[in-house]
């Protein structure tokens, strides 16, 4: 699948802009409400990432000016109850803010904006859980490999927060670290399961010519290209694939780990929680562009690229 | 609404057939002329003269190869567009209600003004029936040649889709595969039509007819051509041809 920027970027930043708002209701539900530095900060950073995710997703649009009308078909399609919870999370979240800022203690506005986020994210991930034509992200466990690449995103961010206004390490990047090695867990299980299954749709099964014998495309439609081949054709390279992986792994996964780690043992606790950032999600965009690039689409079993 | 309608009793339809089809892509550009000046916008082309023409077609022909463990090939030239399925995945994932099947007769269609063009009806047809227009920026798809079927202004014999009025093998028939007496009905049942990729779960309603097995006819058996060659190597010619061998040899 062609890997288009601005829905690599949506999914990092609107997941991490959730997962942040969630990790601030969590705080506040179990009477610790984010106050002071945390805050603001924690709400910028919110609201930003999110609203930001929400505005990109908007750029791969053909009528951007149009995006109001997808959020009138809740009852059948994801997509439209992905903006529908967008914005009622925002809304709640922005009530949970306002709470909070006249003294109050959020508990019960807090606990609504994490349910809310997490719904939210679940959302998003069902757009591509959904399509039976792309066998990789059909998997059940697609929802719960962006949930937690969610939660941990939120998780990192909140403890780094923390440490970065209070100091000291503690139980948060402790938390964070566990929530990391979990997400990583999750992604490479649905790694591998993608990469077992037998192809659900085949050539033969694509004409129904299989009792004729092996099927193969002997001449295109068209010499040129086609919509179908720029935006389900794209394929990267198996050796590529490996590197990626490797990459991916090593920028989202060791590395934050190992800085979190550090971190909650109060080894220069901020500048670790930091580099955990900037790693973790640097590392979630080589994964989520790997999540397009390296997902195959049924209808390329026309195309002789199955 | 981009939910889908309880099953219409008619499903209007195409049945293609494998056998008849001669791969002219005829259908393919009697589609593209019709649509052009047709339903909604007309179907965009982008450097059509240049290095790197593309186009947004809505009927595309393919041509595949069969092979058997043993013995010959066979080639089969593959018209594919909408098959205007019942469980249409495209129609409940469009987020703005653009994508719809009509209750009344089947036919999948996209209201155009609707449409933002986020291009995730493509990414949920396994047929790939759908292409985004690359001027108009909005999806398009077999009609089934609705501006035509139900066109009064039209002569009755012209009431059919632009495809199947053109193709000039006989390949391409139309009409409602919802109910089991009608001629194309009849046809899938007496050639074994088929589903494409039945397991995607879709449920086409257009049915695809099998080339027929073709007929094997015995090889005779010939003699050897290469062992006579050689035996005629060594005869002896006689005649003008004898004196002009041997004048030869002598030179």
């Amino acid at each position: 699948m062609h890997p288009a920027y601005s829905i690599i970027f949506f999914t990092v930043s609107s997941g991490a802009g959730f997962g942040l708002l969630a990790a601030l209701g969590l705080a506040a539900f179990f009477g610790l409400p984010p106050l002071g530095v945390v805050y603001w900060a924690g709400f910028i950073l919110g609201f930003g990432l999110s609203g930001a995710g929400l505005i990109s997703s908007t750029f791969h649009l053909g009528h951007p000016e149009r995006a109001w009308r997808a959020l009138s078909q809740w009852r059948s399609s994801w997509l439209s109850r992905e903006g529908v919870l967008a914005i009622a999370t925002l809304a709640v979240a922005g009530v949970f803010a306002l709470i909070l800022l006249i003294g109050g203690a959020g508990q019960i506005w807090g606990l609504l904006t994490a349910i809310l986020s997490l719904v939210t994210v679940y959302s998003t991930s069902m757009i591509y859980g959904q399509l039976k034509t792309v066998q990789r992200w059909s998997q059940s466990l697609t929802p719960v490999m962006f949930l937690s690449f969610a939660l941990a995103s939120g998780a990192l961010l909140y403890a780094s927060l923390r440490v970065i206004a209070y100091g000291g390490g503690g139980i948060l990047p402790t938390l964070a670290a566990l929530l990391i090695f979990v997400a990583w867990g999750v992604k490479l299980l649905w790694w591998r399961r993608g990469d077992e299954a037998p192809a659900l749709s085949t050539p033969e099964s694509a004409t129904g010519l299989g009792h004729m014998g092996r099927v193969r495309m002997l001449e295109a439609p068209h010499t040129g290209g086609n919509y179908l081949l720029k935006e389900m054709g794209y394929k990267v390279a198996r050796k590529h694939q490996a590197k990626l992986r490797q990459i991916a792994i090593a920028l989202g996964g060791a590395l934050p780990l190992v800085a979190t780690l550090l971190a909650s043992w109060g080894v220069l606790p901020g500048l670790f929680m930091v580099i955990a950032v900037l790693a973790f999600l640097g590392g979630l965009l080589a994964e989520r562009w790997l999540f397009f690039a390296e997902a195959e689409h049924a209808v390329m079993t026309y195309y002789n690229r199955g | 609404m981009t939910s889908l309608p309880a099953p219409s009793d008619v499903k209007l339809g195409l049945v293609i057939d494998l056998d008849t089809c001669v791969g002219c892509h005829a259908c393919v550009i009697s589609c593209k002329e019709w649509n052009t000046g047709g339903y909604g916008a007309a179907l965009g082309d982008q450097d059509a003269y240049g290095d790197a023409p593309v186009g947004a077609f809505l009927n595309r022909v393919h041509t595949f190869e069969a092979k058997p463990e043993e013995g010959p090939a066979a080639v089969v030239h593959f018209p594919k567009s909408c098959l205007h399925c019942e469980d249409a995945p495209c129609v409940t994932v469009c987020p703005t209600g653009a994508s719809y099947k009509r209750a009344e007769d089947g036919i999948v269609l996209v209201n155009e003004d609707a449409c933002i063009g986020c291009g995730l009806c493509a990414w949920a047809c396994p047929y790939g029936a759908r292409e985004m227009d690359p001027v108009e920026k909005v999806m398009k798809k077999c009609t089934l040649c609705v501006d035509r079927i139900y066109n009064e202004n039209i002569p009755e014999e012209d009431r059919v889709p632009s495809c199947v009025r053109t193709c000039p093998a006989g390949a391409r028939h139309f009409g409602d595969l919802g109910d089991p007496d009608s001629d194309i009905s009849q046809l899938v049942e007496t050639r074994g039509g088929f589903d494409l990729m039945p397991e995607q779960g879709t449920k086409p309603v257009n049915k695809y007819l099998p080339p027929r097995p073709k007929t094997v006819t015995p090889v005779p058996e010939l003699p050897d051509l290469t062992d006579l060659a050689a035996s005629r190597a060594e005869e002896k010619a006689d005649g003008f041809f004898g004196w002009l061998d041997r004048a030869l040899e002598k030179l």
